[in-house]
């Protein structure tokens, strides 16, 4: 018998899988389970969209591309981030169609980390930085995003966290799990900190194009940081097109030129039906981000209306589609509060323990939900929380 | 205000304390916007969209181009007028291209709308020819598909 423990990358081995799972096994079997759970929109992909992808099919268009992705495509990208986000990327040299914004992150860390080095993860967050950090050999720090702040990074918390090893910030904003946005002084203040140090930031900006109330702003366009951002970003949010496996890195030319190594290693080519899908979606789908935007906006009010109006403290979460409300006053737990509510009133909610430590005393419920589910979950938490 | 609309289009069961929410209103405000849009008839019914033919078998739909000449002073306002009066008649266009009026009627049998256009659409003043078109199946109207979609298994539950 192989001592499999033994035969395992220690490293591999050491990553903790996620324990949300459970939850969701608990849900499937329930007749009228509601889940707030899942992260990803509740929309099908825009028609012409799958058209597209459909027709380059039809053409036989099913051999890889270019390893950096279809050049129209890239040019579409850089043009798309110019007309949004005032940034300009060479689409020959700068930019990468990557397998999802998580490849991205893969490789932009993998491109950058040497052992020992650290980078800084504010948390809550998204789960995939710390292991992919440790998979690459460096040491996540994670720096604790606080409620009074409304789970902004502030230059104060990472200049405390910043060592002789800091090698990597990264910048997860709109931030899931909290709602979180970065305003443009925000950003100035985090760049005035680093200025003076060669700290990389990985920005992933996947849920850029939901904000409410105001435009997302990209770090890399504060003065200085440009040239030492690498920006991540991707169809699968402001496109409703998650499974489709479409994002794409912008940066340095000498950094997307290593990155591009690992891409072509270890995936080739990004999905070439995808990438036909993305042309099309991003030449196309300006009026499908806002329809969407509109159709999320709709619903985040409505629910953070529900939660307030049922007593729970609740910051308004300016950007993605997540509420990110406090469950301290029922004297549970995140993880206890979760499964309670799922076992008594058949409501899937995401525990804040789940994005890292500083999530402890929150839920994360996601509003890319039908409006009847989103009432009806409100109705159950006002029933729940009666009983406690 | 277009919000409001816009939301009750998508489902006329929204209460007030839901567009209230949803729109960032208050709910008088958004009652009072409601009785003024009905006032004033811009929005005209709150009704459901039925798939008849679940229901029961014996029931068509005919959209019926209908041509005709227009009257003196009263345009072609006068005679769709008479059309529409009718109990019959689901919806009446006025349109642009080669016919004039567009009308759609449900009945329980093709002879029943047959009945219907011969024997009172075409003997109105004014019409000049009519020609029925019997829809043989709906798949979409007023944005909804008719077939029950088909939802993706296994999906990723978290992310």
């Amino acid at each position: 018998m192989i001592d499999y423990s033994s035969v395992l990358s220690d490293r591999v081995q050491s990553l903790v899988p996620s324990g949300i799972r459970k939850f969701f096994d608990l849900l499937e079997g329930m007749k009228d389970g509601i889940s707030l759970g899942v992260g990803e929109p509740d929309f099908v992909t825009p028609w012409h969209i799958r058209d597209a992808g459909i027709y380059s099919l039809e053409k036989g268009f099913t051999k890889y591309t270019s390893n950096a992705g279809l050049s129209v495509l890239r040019g579409e990208i850089s043009n798309f981030l110019y007309r949004r986000f005032d940034l300009s990327y060479d689409p020959k040299k700068q930019i990468i169609v990557t397998v999802g914004g998580s490849e991205g992150i893969d490789i932009g860390v993998r491109a950058l980390i040497n052992p020992g080095d650290e980078v800084i993860v504010p948390v809550p967050s998204f789960v995939c930085y710390g292991p992919l950090v440790t998979m690459a050999g460096g040491v996540p720090v994670y720096i604790k995003t606080k409620r009074e702040n409304e789970f902004r990074l502030t230059a104060e918390e990472l200049r405390a966290a910043i060592t002789p090893r800091t090698k990597m910030l990264v910048l997860p904003f709109p931030n899931n799990p909290t709602g979180a946005i970065m305003e443009r002084s925000d950003l100035e203040a985090i760049a005035e900190v680093l200025e003076r140090t060669d700290i990389m930031v990985l920005s992933d900006e996947i849920y850029a194009e939901l904000t409410y109330g105001q435009r997302h702003v990209s770090i890399a366009n504060i003065p200085g940081m440009y040239e030492r951002t690498i920006l991540v970003n991707g169809f699968s949010k402001s496109h409703a097109m998650t499974g489709w496996r479409m994002g794409y890195v912008c940066g340095p030319q000498p950094v997307i030129k290593q990155m591009l190594k690992l891409h072509q290693y270890g995936i080739m080519s990004a999905p070439t039906t995808s990438q036909y899908a993305a042309i099309e979606a991003i030449r196309e789908g300006d009026g499908d981000i806002e329809m969407m935007r509109q159709e999320y906006d709709y619903r985040r009010r409505l629910l953070v209306e529900g939660l307030r109006n049922l007593g729970l403290d609740c910051f308004e979460p300016k950007g993605a589609f997540y509420v990110f409300p406090s469950i301290k006053s029922t004297g549970m737990g995140s993880d206890e509060f979760c499964e309670k509510f799922l076992l008594e009133d058949r409501v899937a909610v995401i525990p804040g323990t789940a994005f890292g430590e500083g999530g402890e005393g929150f839920v994360r419920m996601c509003y890319a939900s039908s409006v009847e589910n989103i009432s009806e979950a409100l109705k159950r938490l006002a029933s729940f929380l009666d009983k406690i | 205000m277009e919000d409001v609309l816009r939301l009750l289009e998508k489902d006329a069961r929204f209460t007030p304390q839901q567009l209230a929410a949803m729109t960032g209103d208050s709910v008088a405000a958004v009652e009072e916007m409601l009785r003024k849009f009905e006032e004033e008839n811009v929005i005209l019914g709150y009704t459901a969209l039925v798939d008849w033919d679940k229901v029961d078998t014996d029931f068509v739909t005919a959209l019926i181009e209908v041509k005709i000449a227009p009257q003196r002073g009263a345009g072609f306002d006068r005679i769709a007028e008479r059309i529409y009066q009718f109990e019959e008649v689901e919806s009446l266009y006025l349109m642009s291209g080669a016919f004039d009026l567009a009308v759609i009627i449900s009945g329980r049998s093709i002879k029943e709308v047959s009945e219907f256009v011969f024997g009172r659409l075409a003997p109105i003043d004014g019409v000049t020819s009519t020609a029925t078109h019997f829809i043989l199946k709906k798949y979409k109207d007023k944005h909804r598909v008719f077939a029950k979609q088909e939802e993706q298994q296994e999906r990723l539950l978290f992310t």
